[in-house]
């Protein structure tokens, strides 16, 4: 494992993404992962658990990116929590830090009535405008780092470019945009 | 195979069988483009969760580079496969997780007898039996050192990241060549199916070590296959090389033919324990972060080694004295360097934490009157750095 010490810092964003499988969510963090990881200079551990279903079953994606090495490599207390799914914001928005980022598909997900500060976006709907909806992850994806600016847009775009297949490159780069547009379009959330 | 697979190998494409260079990568990945950075000839087994990923990886990268993959009936014949590929000259690796290991077993024994060097990586899961298959253990480490029945010997390396998947799969190759000996990755199913950065060498920068091969030319003056060097290991003849080779899991003389009596019985058996035990300075391999002033060690390895670190170091900020020494290494375990650490006379305590009920604080106790304390999970989850730290701070 990495050498030495500490990833207590407040350097530390730790990232949750939850959702079904096959809406692509462990691909998302690992292309926020490597973004961090090989493009932005940090250190970063995407871990993902997913039942025995290909498709259909609970699945997430943890990320936690920081200057120094990761020791614990899951969300204790998530820094931003982007849910897909009903089911996967009712189990993990305890997880939720106060104060932290929260992003629902809000096509698929219906946040109490209680919860401030919810980050809305229709993600599958712009993803299937764009012409697929195999690209709702990458619009999260744009939209969370808009949002937060965990990573940057260039790390972001080189991950995408080294990771997916050449005929998906041009329509995930226009998910990207489309999120990150949103993201700083109602900025004020 | 044909009749030698080294051979069969085609040289032009080291390139593409090293991926030199950064990558964010999966830990079961990270162990396959390790066998094939050691050149990896063949692989035989059977999917099981979370070990899948390093066969699917091996289904598309080997066969391109020229090796051999092959998926198997079962995990008995998965292990055979490997056992027959390495001994007629080819590089062989296995994967599997707790259920396909057991089913290892016997052949493990076997190649251990006939000291055909292998390497078998078991990403470990929640057992016994099928217990949680996508959800992590470790309680497959005293298997991996008393499995098989009889006594022998093995080494078992415990990667704690991707990168130490990539690393230790390439060691692993060295120490089988080295040692004549199956070899064994004790990943688990965190650091397999975490996805972290693994930096890739160029070629020259790997290391890489060969068989020792007959030191006589065939057909000349007999060969001995079971006559050992003064390391113990004896230099090993392959199928197909034009040597006459005997090999049984009977107890066997130097030549490899059966001698079913107690002497030869007892200095082979012997010599199989005694090449591992007497050689364990060379292969024992740890990380340590302040041992020196520590009057409580935690003793880690695999992923909790990783939430271990973090509570040492926090234990250190705040000024207690404290360290952690991890296994890399897990057999032969590293009980000189133990031993060493008592003697000082600083240590009062060990903690040992470790998704099993209690398996490696076994060994520890076995060293040291000093109370050694637990911290066990069943399986399914790994420990926070927290609760280390809170049995730290008791």
């Amino acid at each position: 494992m990495p050498e030495s010490t500490r990833n207590s810092a407040s350097t530390t964003s730790q990232i949750r993404f939850g959702g079904v499988g096959g809406q692509g969510i462990v691909l998302a963090g690992r292309l926020l992962g490597k973004a961090a990881a090989l493009f932005d200079g940090k250190e970063a551990v995407c871990t993902q658990t997913y039942g025995p279903e290909a498709r259909g079953g609970a699945s997430r994606a943890d990320v936690i990116i920081s200057d120094s090495p990761v020791d614990y490599p899951f969300v204790t207390d998530a820094d931003i929590l982007a849910v897909l799914f009903q089911e996967a914001y009712t189990r993990f928005r305890s997880r939720l830090k106060p104060g932290g980022t929260l992003i629902v598909d809000t096509g698929l997900v219906q946040p109490s009535a209680d919860d401030e500060n919810v980050c809305g976006l229709p993600a599958t709907k712009i993803a299937e405008d764009l012409g697929s909806r195999l690209a709702t992850n990458v619009v999260i994806l744009g939209y969370l780092v808009g949002k937060t600016g965990v990573v940057s847009r260039e790390s972001v775009e080189a991950a995408i470019r080294a990771t997916v297949k050449k005929q998906i490159v041009d329509l995930d780069l226009k998910a990207l945009d489309a999120g990150m547009s949103l993201a700083q379009s109602n900025g004020s959330s | 195979m044909g009749t030698n697979a080294v051979a069969a190998k085609p040289q032009a494409d080291q390139e593409s069988r090293i991926r030199t260079g950064n990558h964010f990568m999966l830990g079961d990945h990270a162990c396959a483009e390790g066998a094939l950075a050691a050149d990896l000839d063949f692989f035989a087994g059977y999917p099981i969760t979370p070990s899948t990923e390093i066969a699917e990886h091996l289904a598309r990268r080997l066969p391109a580079l020229g090796g051999r993959f092959v998926q198997m009936e079962d995990e008995l014949g998965s292990m055979a496969a490997i056992i027959g590929a390495s001994a007629a000259g080819a590089r062989s690796l296995t994967a599997t997780s707790g259920p396909g290991f057991s089913l290892m077993m016997e052949n493990i024994g076997l190649a251990a007898m006939m000291e055909i060097p292998c390497v078998v990586a078991d990403v470990q899961r929640a057992s016994p039996s099928t217990g949680l298959p996508t959800m992590v253990g470790q309680s497959d480490i005293l298997q991996a050192r008393w499995g098989s029945h009889g006594d022998y010997g093995i080494i078992a390396y415990c990667p704690a990241s991707p990168q130490e998947c990539f690393d230790l799969t390439v060691r692993a190759f060295n120490a089988a060549d080295q040692y004549r000996v199956p070899v064994f990755i004790m990943m688990d199913e965190v650091i397999g199916h975490m996805t972290e950065r693994v930096i890739i060498p160029a070629a020259n920068d790997l290391p890489m070590s060969h068989r020792k091969g007959p030191r006589t030319a065939p057909g000349g003056e007999p060969f001995f296959s079971f006559a050992p060097d003064e390391d113990l290991v004896p230099p090993i003849a392959h199928a197909g090389e034009g040597y006459k080779v005997h090999m049984t899991g009977l107890t066997h003389d130097e030549r490899g033919y059966p001698a079913l009596d107690p002497e030869t019985h007892d200095k082979l058996i012997n010599r199989l324990v005694d090449k591992i035990r007497l050689n364990a300075s060379d292969i024992v391999m740890y990380d340590e972060i302040g041992v020196d002033d520590a009057d409580t060690i935690v003793i880690s390895f695999g992923c909790t080694a990783r939430s271990a670190r973090h509570a040492v170091n926090q234990a250190r900020d705040e000024r207690m004295k404290c360290g952690l020494l991890r296994l890399i290494t897990v057999w032969p375990f590293p009980e000189t360097r133990i031993r060493e650490l008592i003697k000082r006379g600083n240590v009062k305590r060990f903690i040992v934490p470790e998704v099993n009920l209690g398996q490696l604080r076994r060994e520890v106790e076995r060293l040291t009157d000093l109370p050694v304390l637990r911290l066990n999970h069943a399986g399914g989850t790994m420990p926070v750095p927290d609760a280390i730290l809170e049995l730290i701070r008791s």
